[in-house]
């Protein structure tokens, strides 16, 4: 490559106007689709003049609650894509029997399941868990923001920038067709030549980047920025799942950065860490990824545990039943998660004594799992349980998750797996704790906090409408695949032979096309939920009795969250001031010293993607440039020590007096 | 409530009337018999305590749901010793019959091991002469090479019923798995390394067998059929493969290792002499630097399923 | 002040004041140091890997040169002692910081510099000679995974010079206060922690890496 030295390619690298797929209607009719779409937000936003405020507000805002938002709604963007790839592949499977190949072809169906699993994971999971965790726990410990506020701005950006790479793969060249997670000899420039694998490569690092800032940030936050007496066997569970979760993706992101990192150094300098040349051993990438991969597993369920943990005990009108137990469980299942990667590849011959070994370690994680099903069973047990919308997805929960934690332990018994690894029945497997784990808990936890974060609920009609299609949706469209596994169809299949197989197919796609619905119930819940947003307004900031001290604040909260940081004497801080009939302090106000707004973060999440982009293609000149660019512009930031002001302490009175009449007139 | 119970039962007695027919429930091979009775042992294991969780759930849901005014009601309880230490041991005790179970099976079903028996009751004769097959996955064909008949078939394979085969496995470019569902479990192929599996087939038919990681562009079209024969029908089918193949040289080799896709079955009369070795060393030309010979002996999957595992933490101070 | 103050007997125990909230202005302690340290570990954890790498391939040399041809321990010896002696001298910049001397801690950060960079000139020609040899990281798994875990520590001793650089300007604007010294504390455990991890490097590529 740099033998021969020709300008143009050192700008435009690989990149020609054949890699646009215009040959390729679906992804034609997609862009149209999307960039009409895109520039009717853009034109809507500009047509209401809400740039500036969009900046000033929120792309630049160091505030972890909008952070926390604008996670969320980037996880929410993410989820519509992720899920179209997913209709699309049930829509293929159901049809592509016999002589029918279905209506999309290996190179595009293959980049559609790779796709699917990179952005449910990367850039739908992980955007939902990293953004409730930011807007719930400094509230839930009594901070007025995280340890790094800048930091945090800086990683959410990062993130999206990672997801703009995908999206971009839809349009530009081609996304990885090598499934999620890229395994080599089949990523390897031998076998995977064009830009999908880089695109892989580059959105991961750089999303990356973002996920181990933002762990790092807020596991400070919570060892250095408790509320006064929240010991941390006073900590809410949810900021106890919270802190195990980064403690896990610090310890477990550095490995995907460095497994990444060889992957790309074999693509780009001709190293051999996994080919099948010179010396290579691509067993190692499998043993390193999973080594990332398993624990990311429990990056997105502990948080999630922690939602049902706070949902229940809410609902149920009582303590979490077991709260010690229910912390052990927790940091147990953080350090076994380490210790059962290779039940990913018992298939591998890795010989019998490793897989009893890796097989029995996955079990003893069930141990406490079932330890914390059980605790949320018996906060139920003489409750007083209201079903709203949070409370109806943790039963959904619990009654599906217990199936997938069962099927689970099965694929961990070594010679079950040799007949069901691979199988659809894993599909299965991985969707029921995932979908019926994670995502149900994301819903609950959307559903619990969206008052808030913004000051009414959502409508509960629309919620329960979707509620109903997500989990039937979810039986029809998960249950018959875990019979396809046991009829021994393998996953990410195209084509099929077998007619008898076709019915199931049919089946899960119905199942997707409820979930379809339940998603489109969503976006009308939204809708109507801002239409009717006075009727649904939540005054007392505490619309659901909760528990934790997140809901001693307003909805939505003020910038600084609190005006007099709160001292704890129980995990349950606001019951107990509540039981103790706590007054709010009307006077004695301080002025308070808060970070400022910055555009840096954003700033640098452009110039990476500008880089990603540039690696991706290899063009150099520009990924040079970007490169220095970046590095000034960190540089610069560093160069400005007014990082911070102080909200007057007669705006503090202003708006504390504000809730003040508020509650005054709606007692 | 009870729509959707009633609604989750039916759906999973269809589930389980299907299951009992699929092939991983029904199979033909002593190996994936076994594998089968583990299945189902493990699954009623969980179900001791997966049924009363989900009972449960259902239960209080219903009982203590607010508008139930008649429902004990202890806003303060959150603590009891007794069940804390219940539900702690309930799952302990089924992990650990399952620990047990697991460790035991996974030795006795290991691929690797030699068979001791052909089926329930049947040990294995004292002159069993097990057949081996060499396989290798190729983008995205199978070729089975029999080195003691001397043929080779690409994505068809046959064997005959009641007599041990040893697998030897390996690929060309990427990774595939070696999979017939009826027979036995699968295992890993990987380029430059070999991984085993001793199997038996218990039934004569016709059965599936595929790809069972995904490989590429290819990759749903990489299937084959797995005849079981009587040992008469495996004679005649050899020499048939005998009759109606050509010569896998090591020059029609390369030309078939060549990505190509929906490949028919093919015979080969013979065999070149060290064709599956060169291949498993990568060594078809002995001089490419990716030949594994003149630096090191190929490795076997199970002494490099485990190398690649580096301790995260060792290097920490 | 309406701080609400309310009492309680739990389970008949003496009265407590119960506070809930503090009137004064308070502040948690801050979290950079300890930040630091985090994202120390997490960098430790990628040079585990590199390490493991090694561990892995070490020995895989595809019939290209093997260890003991290929690691010189005179130069590493060298360049092992200016790395240490940095280590020694941002020490001295250290105390120096404490005793709030701008002027000699300036100094020993220059000296800091200096043998940093003195230690990449070493490593860098070892790499050149290396790569005209046609023993690049190309040639084997070896090669590949040594030239990765040296020069990923190379790299970090880059960005450390960098930094140095940057800290030096910056105190120069704006003297010793209390973010500059901050930030001095944060380079200080990043210089120490490639020491640690040059020291894994040299005991484990380059001293059993020269064994048959």
């Amino acid at each position: 490559m740099i033998a021969h030295i020709d300008p143009a390619k050192l700008i435009f690298g690989r990149l020609t106007l054949a890699s646009l797929p215009l040959h390729e209607p679906i992804v034609v009719y997609t862009f149209i689709g999307v960039a009409l779409g895109g520039l009717a937000v853009l034109g809507a936003i500009t047509y209401f003049r809400l740039w500036g405020y969009l900046w000033r507000e929120w792309f630049t805002s160091i505030d972890h609650k909008k952070i926390g938002i604008m996670y969320m709604v980037l996880g929410f963007v993410m989820l519509l894509r992720g899920f179209a790839d997913a209709i699309m592949m049930r829509g293929q499977q159901a049809i592509a029997f016999g002589g029918s190949t279905g209506y999309l072809p290996p190179e595009h169906y293959d980049q559609i399941f790779t796709a699917h699993g990179v952005i449910m994971i990367f850039f739908v999971a992980m955007p939902m868990v990293t953004g409730l965790m930011n807007f719930v726990m400094p509230l839930q410990i009594g901070a007025r923001d995280v340890a790094f506020p800048f930091l945090n701005n800086f990683s959410f950006w990062m993130t999206v920038s990672g997801a703009m790479l995908v999206m971009a793969s839809l349009f530009i060249g081609e996304f990885a067709r090598t499934g999620w997670l890229a395994y080599p000899p089949l990523s390897d420039i031998a076998s995977s030549p064009d830009a999908g694998v880089d695109y892989y490569i580059w959105a991961l690092q750089i999303a990356g980047v973002g996920t181990l800032l933002s762990g790092i940030n807020l596991l400070v936050t919570i060892i250095k920025m408790r509320a006064p007496g929240m010991t941390m066997m006073k900590m809410p569970v949810f900021t106890w799942t919270a802190l195990c979760t980064n403690v896990l993706i610090v310890a477990a992101f550095p490995v995907l950065t460095a497994v990444l990192a060889l992957l790309a150094l074999d693509r780009y300098v001709g190293t051999n860490f996994f080919t099948t040349e010179l010396g290579g051993n691509a067993m190692m990438y499998v043993n390193l990824i999973w080594i990332w991969g398993h624990p990311e597993v429990y990056i997105l369920v502990l948080p999630v545990f922690g939602i049902y943990s706070e949902v229940t005990a809410t609902f149920s009108r009582k303590p979490l039943f077991g709260y010690a137990s229910m912390v052990y469980a927790t940091v147990v299942i953080t350090v076994l998660s380490y210790l059962v990667w290779l039940h990913h590849f018992f298939t591998m011959g890795s010989g019998a004594s490793v897989n009893s070994f890796f097989g029995i370690t996955t079990m003893i994680i069930s141990i406490p799992t079932g330890a914390k099903i059980f605790n949320w069973l018996f906060t139920m047990y003489r409750g007083r349980v209201v079903f709203d919308l949070p409370m109806m997805w943790t039963v959904a929960f619990m009654i599906t998750f217990v199936i997938g934690g069962m099927t689970g332990v099965l694929l961990a018994v070594p010679p079950a797996d040799f007949s069901l690894h691979n199988s659809l029945f894993l599909v299965a497997h991985f969707h029921n704790v995932i979908i019926g784990g994670v995502l149900f808990g994301l819903f609950a936890g959307i559903y619990y906090w969206f008052p808030k974060a913004f000051g009414f609920r959502l409508d509960p009609f629309w919620g329960k409408c979707a509620f109903w299609f997500w989990v039937i949706g979810f039986y029809f469209a998960f249950m018959p695949l875990y019979v396809l596994g046991l009829m021994g169809v393998t996953r990410r299949l195209n084509h099929f032979d077998d007619p008898s197989l076709q019915i199931w197919f049919v089946l899960a796609a119905f199942g997707a096309f409820l979930i379809l619905l339940g998603i489109g119930c969503m976006l009308v819940q939204i809708a109507v939920s801002i239409m009717r947003r006075e009727q649904l307004r939540d005054v007392t900031g505490d619309p659901w009795g909760g528990r934790t001290l997140e809901w001693s604040t307003s909805s939505p909260p003020p910038p600084y969250n609190f005006a007099f940081t709160p001292r704890i004497h129980d995990h349950d801080a606001w019951w107990m001031m509540k039981k103790y009939r706590y007054q709010r302090p009307l006077d004695g106000y301080l002025p308070i010293h808060m970070p400022h707004n910055t555009p840096t973060g954003i700033i640098l999440g452009a110039l990476s993607f500008v880089f990603g982009f540039a690696m991706i293609w290899y063009m150099w000149l520009v990924a040079a440039v970007a490169f220095v660019t970046m590095l000034v512009v960190a540089i610069a930031h560093t160069f400005n020590y007014d990082r911070e002001y102080y909200i007057p302490a007669d705006e503090v009175r202003r708006v504390e007096q504000a809730r003040t009449e508020l509650l005054a007139s709606h007692v | 409530m009870s729509m959707k119970v009633s609604r989750g039962l039916l759906l999973a007695v269809v589930i389980l009337l299907a299951g009992c027919q699929s092939v991983l429930m029904s199979p033909s091979g002593d190996l994936a018999v076994q594998q089968r009775n583990l299945i189902i042992t493990s699954t009623v294991l969980m179900l001791l305590i997966i049924v009363p969780v989900i009972v449960l759930t259902l239960v209080f849901a219903w009982h203590f749901r607010a508008s139930n005014k008649k429902a004990t009601y202890d806003p303060e309880w959150e603590h009891s010793t007794i069940l804390e230490l219940l539900i702690w041991s309930a799952p302990l005790l089924i992990i650990i019959a399952l620990g047990a179970i697991t460790w035991v099976s996974t030795h006795k079903l290991d691929p690797y091991r030699p068979l001791d028996r052909l089926a329930a009751g049947r040990p294995m004769p004292a002159d069993a002469r097990p057949l081996t097959v060499n396989v290798v996955a190729l983008d995205w064909k199978w070729l089975f090479i029999y080195p003691e008949q001397g043929i080779a078939t690409v994505n068809e394979l046959a064997a005959p019923v009641d007599r041990p085969i040893k697998f030897k496995i390996t690929a060309t470019s990427v990774m595939n798995s070696f999979f017939i569902p009826a027979l036995a479990g699968q295992i890993y192929a990987m380029p430059g390394m070999e991984t085993k599996l001793q199997a038996v087939l218990n039934k004569p038919g016709d059965f599936q067998g595929f790809s069972a990681n995904y490989s590429g562009h290819g990759f749903s079209g990489m299937h084959f059929v797995f005849h079981g024969m009587s040992e008469d029908g495996f004679a005649q089918w050899v020499q048939q493969a005998k009759a109606n193949g050509s010569d896998l040289s090591r020059e029609v080799y390369v030309k078939l290792a060549e990505p190509s896709e929906n490949e028919p079955p093919r015979y080969y009369a013979t065999v070149a002499p060290g064709l599956y070795q060169a291949i498993l060393t990568r060594c078809l030309d002995p001089d490419s630097p990716s030949c594994m010979t003149h630096t090191r002996p190929a490795r076997s999957g199970e002494s490099t399923g485990m190398a690649g595992m580096p301790m995260p933490a060792a290097e920490s101070h | 002040m309406s701080d609400m103050t309310t009492s309680m007997t739990p389970g008949g125990g003496p009265t407590e004041a119960l506070r809930f909230h503090e009137s004064r202005d308070y502040h948690p302690a801050n979290g950079t140091l300890l930040g630091f340290w985090v994202y120390l570990m997490s960098d430790c954890l990628i040079f585990a890997c590199l390490f493991a790498a090694y561990g892995v391939l070490g020995r895989e040399y595809a019939g290209g040169p093997t260890g003991p041809e290929v690691l010189e321990l005179p130069t590493v010896a060298l360049n092992t002692s200016l790395l240490l002696l940095s280590s020694i001298t941002y020490g001295f910049a250290v105390l120096e910081m404490q005793r709030d001397r701008q002027k000699p801690m300036m100094l020993w950060l220059v000296i800091t510099g200096l043998l940093g960079a003195g230690f990449l000139t070493i490593e860098l020609r070892e790499f050149a000679h290396l790569i005209a040899e046609g023993n690049g990281p190309q040639r084997s798994a070896f090669l590949s995974s040594f030239f990765t875990l040296v020069g990923t520590h190379g790299l970090h001793v880059t960005c450390g010079i960098l930094w140095l650089i940057v800290l030096m300007v910056q105190v120069a604007k704006k003297g010793l206060i209390t973010a500059n010294k901050r930030r001095l504390m944060c380079l200080s455990m990043f210089w120490h922690f490639l020491d640690v991890v040059w020291v894994g490097v040299f005991s484990f590529v380059y001293l059993m890496g020269v064994l048959p």
